[in-house]
């Protein structure tokens, strides 16, 4: 149940998307993020969809695999639907006993699926693509300038870092922990809701007592390494832009003067 | 009593790229009252194969009788079956998590719906049988050493009765003098009338123990013999990167060396006795 879990996770791969600079995929997809939601026409989300698919293709991650992670969302999709649906003013097309669906209503849900499906499949074909090491790496160089204010810059993408790193060890951790308990008779999955929730203490124990001593291991090896922060400190592998970066960042300005192109002029 | 596997199959990560086979083809018997070394490299499929026997991985394809019942029928309840086949884990902190001892050995008995009283009991008698001093059942689990959380580990699966006991790598991490008391205590189980399934990467370990081994490499079962039959093999051991004992190699030698010693000893004892044997005390000294 916990390996089914695809947001977020990294797929191992060769391609052009993949050995792209960090930063680039970066402001990519915030760049695409913002551009999703300043247009109110079924042209300028064309424009995103064809975007979408030629990165995508890229990107050579199956696309069976991205959706996997998108059962989870499903469920909210459908909430922000439902509300959109019946709670939007405008014309009302027709009656379900005391709640109206008006025009306006249709077409704010169907733009808020669009969005939000987009939205999450943008942002996973980041993670998909890029290693969290990378990730942290690029959002660091990105952030660099919020320095001058005073802001761990550093820090923040160290421990950004370590949380990602030790997502899929916990993870592990945890499925190996319930398989001792279900070994010595834990049940996880029948009774009420306290019930439940008390069967989770033989997972959480032994969980929480094991990520301080990971915690504890890790520190004791970084400072054993005298890791003493980020000043002054330099990288194995420093970012650097290649021709294929200003390659993405042309296709990003195309595809930006089409969406506006879109949004402005599309016919609906 | 016995656990018969009929071509298990088990893939992790089916249907992504990142599809392992972890048995391939598995067919094995295991009967009432052996005591079995199950023997691999990391990454053999060992633990998959016994996570498979207390049904907690479910085969791919395959079946697995357990006294004549398909575990795998719908109407088979698989909580009771772990409870009659019992798997302790190879890190014991991995389920250690009441507030002292003897608490956490209850866990598996209450589960069992028995009452506190009856499940005080057992506990009782399963420290009793990893022989924990008395003077540790209240101390919090996790002030106890390495070699006293796995005896706490064993009790906490003992104290479910079970008929068949799995014991996955109990011996890593432990000094040499835990390791044999560890052993020793797993040997005393067997002799009380357990099923006893040992798994382990050193066959130096279960040498002197078990009375059928069982070898696997890459999701397969190469080996399934009584040890001297294995150990004869060692070469092919090798190639697995996996060693026959010590004793083995040198009896071996001794044998090239022109010495008529019986090669097919396992233990350190049974080769004294060969050697002494062959070479009349004093041969050495006067010559």
């Amino acid at each position: 149940m916990l390996k089914d879990i695809t947001l977020g996770q990294y797929y191992q791969t060769r391609s052009s998307l993949h050995s792209l600079d960090p930063r680039t995929k970066l402001i990519g997809v915030l760049i695409y993020l913002i551009s999703l939601f300043l247009f109110n026409r079924i042209g300028a989300y064309v424009v995103a969809l064809i975007f979408l698919a030629y990165v995508i293709k890229t990107s050579r991650v199956p696309f069976s695999f991205m959706i996997k992670g998108m059962k989870s969302i499903v469920f909210l999709l459908f909430i922000t639907v439902i509300f959109n649906l019946f709670l939007t003013a405008g014309n009302v097309v027709f009656v379900i006993w005391k709640f109206s669906i008006t025009d306006q209503g249709i077409r704010v849900a169907v733009f808020t699926v669009i969005r939000l499906t987009f939205l999450i499949i943008g942002a996973s074909v980041l993670t998909l693509t890029t290693t969290p090491n990378n990730l942290t790496d690029g959002m660091e160089d990105l952030m660099k300038p919020l320095g001058v204010f005073k802001v761990p810059v550093h820090e923040i993408a160290m421990m950004m870092s370590i949380a990602l790193r030790f997502i899929p060890i916990l993870m592990e951790e945890t499925d190996k922990i319930m398989k001792a308990q279900q070994a010595r008779g834990a049940d996880f999955e029948h009774g009420g809701p306290i019930k439940r929730a008390k069967s989770l203490v033989p997972i959480l124990v032994p969980l929480f007592v094991s990520a301080f001593r990971r915690a504890n291991d890790l520190a004791m090896a970084m400072e054993a390494r005298c890791y003493r922060g980020g000043e002054g400190r330099t990288k194995m592998k420093p970012l650097k832009y290649k021709k294929a970066d200003y390659i993405a960042y042309i296709i990003l300005a195309v595809y930006v003067a089409a969406i506006i192109f879109a949004g402005r002029f599309a016919p609906i | 009593m016995s656990i018969i596997l009929n071509h298990v199959n088990y893939i992790y990560g089916k249907d992504t790229p990142l599809e392992i086979k972890a048995l391939d083809d598995i067919c094995l018997t295991i009967n009432d009252g052996d005591f079995i070394g199950l023997i691999g490299h990391t990454g053999s499929g060992k633990s998959t194969l016994v996570q498979h026997l207390n049904g907690l991985l479910k085969a791919n394809n395959g079946e697995i009788l357990y006294n004549g019942r398909d575990i795998y029928d719908g109407d088979y309840n698989l909580v009771k079956h772990r409870f009659k086949v019992g798997l302790v884990f190879q890190y014991p902190e991995h389920q250690l998590f009441e507030e002292n001892v003897f608490k956490d050995v209850c866990f598996g008995p209450l589960n069992m719906g028995l009452d506190k009283k009856e499940a005080e009991l057992r506990a009782f008698t399963a420290l009793r049988e990893v022989q924990l001093e008395t003077e540790y059942y209240y101390v919090s689990p996790f002030d106890l050493s390495g070699g006293q959380k796995r005896r706490v580990a064993i009790a906490g699966v003992l104290a479910m009765k079970p008929d068949v006991l799995i014991l996955d790598e109990q011996t890593a991490g432990l000094d040499p003098k835990g390791r044999d008391e560890i052993l020793d205590l797993i040997s005393e189980l067997h002799k009380s009338g357990k099923t006893i399934i040992l798994v382990s990467h050193s066959m130096e370990d279960v040498a002197n123990y078990v009375n059928r081994i069982v070898v696997m490499n890459k999701g397969r079962i190469m080996m399934d013999d009584i040890p001297s039959k294995v150990f004869a093999r060692y070469r092919e051991l090798e190639t697995m990167s996996l060693a026959a004992p010590q004793v083995t190699y040198i009896m071996q030698r001794l044998y090239e060396a022109g010495f008529d010693v019986d090669t097919s000893v396992t233990t350190v004892d049974e080769a004294k006795r060969s050697i002494l044997s062959v070479v009349r005390p004093g041969e050495f000294y006067g010559a």
